[in-house]
């Protein structure tokens, strides 16, 4: 095999890579904050004490988990229109971050989920003694504290989600995997097109760990307590 | 009027019946001890005052209203909104077993908590307020500790300061001590004697029959969901009617 070099660096350092990376964070970032949104309500329905509610939450889980997520893809894009004598015809674009984050929704509901009953029950029912409402008593005492179980596999998630997005590919999305089939497909240097295309993803994610890394400082470090006010009181 | 009124009250977990028609009331000012064997209802009992637990019949009433129902025009009961619930319980202090101190706030956030995010007490009032408390219970200097930081007795003494930061007009002990080791059971009971002291209503389930004997102006003694017998400690410790207040005093003294 002869290796490419200046095909290589010339795709490396070529500008075609940059709108696409945008895409595919972009796309990440707005399928994460649906699949959390739904992972909230999932959760929330799952622990509910209305049994259509708690299977709601259950089918929801069963099929999204179930179903591969390529197949949802297509399904988005090329089986709604059809479905529906083409009143709903999404851009690929988008049928494919709504495709992405009703799959990771799924994920995220047992992810927010195990953090909620990660807090003990009398947490919550405190709250209540004091007079907080329900909403009140997520809110500001049981919330805080599943949060600090639920940010790091979330981070998992959020890389997870990074790569998972080369899938959409399959519809012609303009991310960076399909951008480099479209250079491949043209001058056929397979490995050096895909070697670039990998440095991009290794350096997004190294992007994303590092966000990861400061977030759950902020979360997991418990706040210094200040002693010069209280040594100024008892003073 | 009684502050609490306790009529006919029935509770089922399942098909077991745990309060098979109770009925109490405990005046303004009196501090009454619930006594009985584990399973005689008078945890669940407690925990239906301030609705933590729902109640099948009957009605429990605290100051002249009803906690967690609305009666509705056929005289049916029916759960009441949330909101309204949960203003109910705002003047209803519950001292827990397990303390249930907010394990993410410090001890001083702990008390402030409620007042601030219930009672729109301005944050700063809330804080002077809540380091007069927990000087009371003795524990000014652990303001800015979190519960881990503290002993179970530390962590009980700023559980009641905390239920007081909302100027309870009554107050529940659901065993307070029995989570504790032996030695650090003294300081709280000792808090909560200073409280009777000081005129609080307060309704205690516990073991520490010290407690019940000195502190208590009614003993209440209960088996199988109901109450057997109750009457002042002198008379219910030294001349038990029932059979099985008999029992469980020579059990448990």
């Amino acid at each position: 095999m002869v290796f490419d070099s200046s095909a290589f660096f010339e795709t490396l350092f070529s500008s075609t890579f940059i709108v696409p990376a945008l895409t595919t964070l972009g796309i990440t970032f707005v399928a994460m904050a649906l699949a959390i949104i739904l992972g909230f309500g999932g959760a929330l329905a799952a622990l509910s004490r209305h049994r259509a509610l708690r299977w709601l939450a259950q089918g929801y889980l069963g099929f999204f988990r179930g179903v591969p997520v390529l197949v949802q893809i297509v399904f988005w894009y090329n089986a709604l229109p059809v479905l529906t004598d083409n009143a709903i015809n999404l851009p690929a674009l988008i049928a494919g971050t709504i495709a992405l984050g009703l799959n990771e929704g799924a994920y995220m509901t047992e992810i927010i989920r195990s953090g909620l009953i990660s807090v003990d029950p009398g947490q919550r029912e405190a709250a209540r003694a004091l007079g907080m409402t329900k909403a009140k008593a997520m809110r500001r005492i049981v919330m805080p504290q599943a949060l600090k179980v639920i940010i790091p596999p979330t981070g998992n998630q959020f890389i997870a989600m990074l790569k998972t997005t080369s899938l959409l590919f399959a519809i012609a999305v303009p991310e960076i995997f399909s951008t480099g089939t479209n250079i491949y497909s043209q001058n056929f240097k397979y490995f050096e097109v895909l070697f670039v295309v990998s440095i991009w993803y290794l350096a997004l994610t190294a992007l994303l760990t590092a966000l990861q890394k400061m977030i759950e400082r902020r979360f997991a470090a418990r706040p210094r307590r200040n002693t010069a006010i209280l040594a100024q009181e008892h003073g | 009027m009684a502050l609490v009124e306790i009529k006919n009250v029935h509770k089922r977990f399942g098909d077991l019946e745990v309060l098979k028609g109770v009925s109490l009331n405990v005046e303004a000012g009196e501090v009454v001890v619930l006594l009985g064997a584990s399973g005689s209802g008078k945890t669940t009992l407690l925990r239906c005052i301030n609705h933590l637990e729902t109640i099948h019949d009957g009605e429990i009433k605290v100051a002249g209203e009803l906690v967690g129902y609305t009666r509705d025009k056929d005289g049916k009961l029916r759960e009441e909104k949330d909101a309204v619930t949960s203003a109910k319980r705002a003047r209803i202090g519950m001292v827990f077993q397990r303390f249930n101190l907010f394990a993410h706030l410090t001890a001083l956030e702990n008390v402030t908590e409620a007042p601030v995010q219930v009672l729109r007490v301005p944050p700063a009032e809330a804080r002077k307020r809540a380091l007069d408390l927990l000087a009371s219970v003795g524990l000014k200097d652990k303001a800015d500790h979190y519960p881990h930081e503290l002993s179970g007795g530390q962590q009980q003494r700023v559980a009641i300061a905390r239920a007081l930061a909302m100027e309870p007009r009554l107050m529940l002990f659901d065993e307070p001590t029995s989570a504790l080791d032996p030695e650090l059971v003294g300081e709280v009971l000792e808090t909560m004697r200073r409280l009777a002291a000081s005129g609080m209503t307060m309704i205690v389930v516990t073991h520490e029959m010290s407690f019940a004997r000195d502190v208590a102006d009614r003993v209440v003694m209960m088996a199988d969901g109901q109450v057997i017998e109750e009457g002042p400690p002198a008379q219910l410790f030294s001349a038990p009617s029932h059979p099985r207040t008999k029992a469980f005093l020579a059990r448990i003294l």
